[in-house]
């Protein structure tokens, strides 16, 4: 049995890199600094090493073989999921531009919530380190964020060390949307958040009103979505004068139709802060299941994000468009390849034409794919790159155990050369 | 094998051969010595009438790690309108202001480029930089480190650490970022710019800190001097883009007290604020500085007319300069207490006074400075221009009469301005070579490029001679890296990878000891996850390290 620390992991979407792990042969153990989203996700069993096609263990070779007979046959297949490291990011756009596919993550959705913000008007953001260091004042918008990241209060928060905060303690959280549902928002002190909730389909004209303010427009109504527009203008002033406020929101929790609207008022809002005179910047959360790390490796070798067709030879983007739930539902396509290193309960969607799995091992189908390879997980079973929530940096995964399970990128490289 | 090119005119500034007819000769990716005459020449090329330079250097060109992966992401409508589609040798991608990672290799290998140095690495950020540097083909890479405005240098300055602490900490972060130089970007104003300072003289302190640009300018040219790194600092004026910056820049000029230092970029620090609209050319003034002070070298940032997308690691500036964006869409981010980002778009016009002026400027900097050992082509790629548009500028450099016909079309006020017109010089090809091979390889300090004298790698870049420079560079017949043929008429014919350039100064392990404490207590990263390892560069079976070496007897 060996122990590893300084663990880094994709998994959490923050970046955690102290953890200590105990690799026991296949077997690993969470020893410290594990979390709710983090100590399962390392400690998973690996149940299958043996590709599958037709249902029927067989060799790699023969699987790569198949997949390959697969995507021959296909006049536009669908590369999805996309949930591996940058190594695997690389040789999936290489195997996409090769056989004219549509790659799509599978948190598009959600990330276009702020692409479509981004790309219409762009943001000022900051990283863990800056909040961290010298975030005096957390609004954190539609989101319960303990659940989502649980150890960001620790680490970010009320971590002991500060640059330039004398006392972490003393920071003020508000949470506008969604209630928290621990107590990790709670300050060292006994400090509780000022929570202000409202229903999620209310959240839009909630930031609206809460952008309106910032502007110093005059709001006619008392309340907004059930929440008083005093406290709106309470939150306003307290925004306008913190030192360095953050404003952070979960594209994924904004699951309401033209969810980019409020994105976009989120990030217009801290604007209007900074040009008024006050530093504020926003903090985007996401880095789940790959979803940075695609649309990061996407971004420099196609020049777009992680949903783009290859299909005329060249990439083209359309948040829209080359969404593949959509265009397997409408049966857009006529192979699915389907690529999940991270998570092995997210299986494909059923297709009514021929699948390839590459997914994290211990999948269970409720229609057995043609092709099943089970891969290993970046950051367990090999070295890698993952991209955390602030895009900035990738950390460096370890490799932890040697269990043969191959990578992303050494399978979909296979298929690409026996293309 | 053993390539003979016979009969080219011959333009190599650091073997002094200046347009003369020469034979070369090259074995296993160097260049060699005529061989014996029963040697079996294994294929080539006749040269006759043609130019051959050793392939271009471009020391400051935005083309790896997030800012530029922001810039590209932001711009999707600049990226439809250039798609660039596969074929049997290359990828597709997307190209213009801000190019796909390989189009980027193609594009600069196609105009006779083998090797080029991003300049704003963000230590903490340099993995993706790298790593996107090594999803470029054919060229060789490496980048100049940001310090400056990081947290750790500024805590040293204001506790006066002494400056053997200092350069522990330069050099370690080099080791630690695999760069090849170490760059400012508005020495302290990216932090300034977190404790809501909006602009930051060269004299003026820190809001938290006790420490002004002037010391940290001093203090880290001094380390990059000491450690013998050969390229000097690298410096991001403070006061980008500001009318009246003229002085501020002139003032750094002096105040560096003769250490070596790049000024990177000048055109946009040579503003004036005289005339009509308050806005004028201080690019005589410049030039007759930099022509005064050796120990100064710059590099032109030359804008030239058209869409493109501004991507800095100055975002006090860039955040005051967001009113311009064109589109008006622009990102402004504060990182991990190392320093920042700014991505605005610009389209920069000819008939808008302002964007004219700056265009004249430019070119009246690079004719007025008369050492082409010590000024550089650059359109600081992406901002003042896409690297694309570089023949265009040396034509504009060549051809007096080019020059003057484009002048003639700009903003009328702004042709008042300048004394462009005024101006006769032509560069000559053999300071086009030296500005662009020669003069860079010696800027950076890299070991066996940027010549065609035996013992020099086989980058070469062979041009049909044309009156129309535009046409001759923009369109190489050969174009061979490490003595491999990678382009022939202008098209990619065989795709390679480039190793990555940096330096290795020694430094004293003891510096981790502090640095480690800083993690731990301050970062959101591990100290042993944020260096990065060699491995990292080969594991992937193309990448590769290739260390230079220091100077002055440093280790």
């Amino acid at each position: 049995m060996t122990e590893i620390t300084e663990v880094p992991s994709p998994f959490c979407g923050i970046g955690t890199d102290d953890l200590t792990i105990s690799v026991d042969g296949l077997s690993l153990k969470v020893l410290s600094n594990g979390c709710a989203v983090n100590t399962p996700a390392f400690e998973q069993v690996v149940t299958d090493f043996k590709p599958r096609v037709g249902g029927n263990q067989v060799a790699l070779e023969h699987a790569v073989a198949k997949a390959v007979e697969i995507l021959q046959d296909s006049s536009q297949p669908i590369i999805g999921g996309c949930a591996t490291d940058v190594n695997g990011m690389r040789a999936l756009l290489a195997l996409a531009d090769r056989c004219g596919a549509v790659v799509d993550q599978l948190n598009f959705n959600a990330a276009r919530r702020n692409y479509l913000a981004m790309q219409d008007s762009g943001w000022m953001t900051t990283t863990l380190a800056e909040v961290k260091n010298r975030c005096d004042l957390l609004l954190v918008v539609g989101k319960d964020l303990e659940s989502f990241v649980p150890r960001f209060f620790e680490r970010y928060l009320w971590n002991q060390g500060s640059m330039f905060l004398e006392d972490t303690a003393n920071r003020e959280v508000i949470y506008l949307g969604k209630a928290p549902s621990g107590t990790a928002q709670v300050s060292p002190n006994g400090k509780q958040a000022q929570v202000l909730t409202c229903a999620d389909a209310d959240l839009p004209e909630v930031v609206a009103v809460l952008r309106a303010l910032v502007k110093g427009h005059k709001i006619v109504v008392d309340s907004v979505g059930g929440i008083k527009v005093s406290d709106l203008q309470t939150v306003v002033e307290r925004l306008q004068a913190a030192k360095y406020g953050v404003v952070t929101w979960a594209a994924s929790a904004l699951a309401f139709d033209q969810a980019e609207l409020a994105v976009q008022s989120v990030c217009e809002l801290i604007k209007d802060i900074n040009d008024q005179g006050s530093r504020c910047s926003g903090l985007p959360l996401s880095g789940k299941e790959g979803d940075l790390t695609a649309s990061q490796v996407a971004g420099w070798i196609s020049g777009y994000p992680a949903r783009i067709s290859y299909a005329k030879g060249y990439p083209e983007y359309d948040p829209y468009l080359y969404d593949s739930r959509a265009m397997i539902e409408n049966g857009e396509g006529d192979a699915l390849l389907w690529v999940q290193a991270f998570n092995s309960k997210a299986i494909p969607p059923v297709a009514d034409f021929p699948t390839i799995v590459l997914g994290r091992s211990g999948m269970v189908f409720d229609k057995e794919p043609d092709v099943y390879i089970p891969l290993g997980t970046p950051g367990i079973d090999h070295a890698g790159y993952a991209y955390r929530t602030d895009s900035v940096v990738a950390i460096r995964l370890k490799k932890l155990r040697d269990s043969g399970l191959p990578s992303t990128a050494g399978v979909l490289s296979a298929i690409e050369k026996a293309l | 094998m053993l390539i003979k090119l016979t009969g080219g005119t011959v333009y190599d500034p650091a073997g002094g051969i200046d347009g003369q007819k020469r034979d070369i000769y090259i074995q296993d990716g160097r260049i060699v010595d005529r061989p014996a005459a029963d040697v079996k020449i294994d294929q080539e090329y006749d040269l006759t009438g043609k130019v051959v330079m050793s392939g271009a250097i471009d020391m400051h060109t935005h083309i790896g790690g997030g800012k530029g992966n922001i810039a590209r992401i932001l711009l999707p409508e600049d990226h439809r309108s250039d798609p660039v589609i596969r074929t049997n040798l290359t990828r597709s991608g997307s190209g213009h202001a801000m190019p796909s990672t390989y189009v980027t290799g193609y594009r600069y290998a196609e105009m006779g480029y083998t090797t080029a140095f991003e300049p704003a690495v963000l230590p903490v950020n340099a993995r993706q930089a790298h790593m996107e540097m090594s999803d470029i083909p054919i060229l060789d890479k490496g980048g100049y480190a940001m310090l400056g405005s990081d947290d750790y240098l500024l805590r040293m300055l204001t506790a006066k650490k002494d400056q053997k602490a200092v350069n522990d900490y330069v050099a370690w972060t080099l080791q630690a970022s695999k760069c090849i130089g170490i760059k400012v970007v508005n020495a302290g104003g990216i932090s300034a710019f977190k404790f809501n300072q909006r602009k930051l003289d060269l004299d003026e302190k820190n809001a938290h800190y006790d420490v002004t640009p002037r010391q940290i300018l001093q203090t880290l040219a001094i380390a990059v001097k000491e450690l013998g790194v050969p390229h000097p600092l690298h410096v991001h004026g403070c006061n980008l883009g500001v009318p009246g910056n003229v002085d501020t820049t002139l003032d750094t000029i002096q105040g560096v007290g003769g250490l070596p230092m790049h000024l990177t970029h000048i055109q946009f620090h040579s503003y004036g604020t005289e005339g009509d609209f308050k806005f004028s050319s201080g690019a005589a003034q410049i030039a007759e500085a930099v022509n005064k002070h050796k120990n100064i070298t710059i590099d032109v940032g030359q804008i030239l007319f058209g869409q493109t997308i501004t991507a800095s690691g100055d975002n006090m500036r860039q955040h005051a300069n967001h009113k311009h964006a064109h589109p008006n869409k622009w990102v402004c981010m504060d990182i991990e207490c190392d320093a920042g980002c700014g991505v605005v778009p610009f389209k920069y016009k000819d008939q808008n006074f302002v964007n004219a002026l700056q265009w004249a400027i430019g070119l009246e900097i690079f004719l007025l400075v008369n050492d082409p050992w010590r000024v550089f082509l650059t359109t600081d790629h992406p901002n003042g221009a896409p690297f694309t548009t570089y023949p265009h500028l040396i034509r504009l450099l060549m051809d007096k009469s080019f020059r003057n016909d484009m002048l003639a079309t700009i903003h009328p006020e702004a042709q008042k301005m300048t004394t462009l017109a005024a101006i006769d010089r032509e560069y000559t090809l053999n300071e086009i070579a030296i500005m662009t091979r020669a003069g860079a390889a010696k800027l950076i300090g890299l070991k066996d490029r940027g010549g065609l004298t035996a013992g020099n790698w086989g980058d070469i870049t062979v041009y049909t001679e044309n009156a129309d420079r535009q046409k001759m560079f923009e369109k190489p017949d050969y174009v061979f890296k490490d003595g491999e043929l990678v382009v022939k008429d202008g098209q990619i014919v065989h795709v390679k990878w480039g190793t990555t350039h940096i330096v290795k100064p020694d430094y004293d392990t003891s510096v981790e000891k502090d640095l480690k404490h800083y993690f731990d207590r301050y970062l959101t990263m591990k100290m042993g996850n944020f260096k990065i390892s060699d491995d990292e560069f080969t594991e992937d079976g193309r990448g590769s390290l290739t260390a230079h070496p220091l100077q002055g007897g440093a280790q």
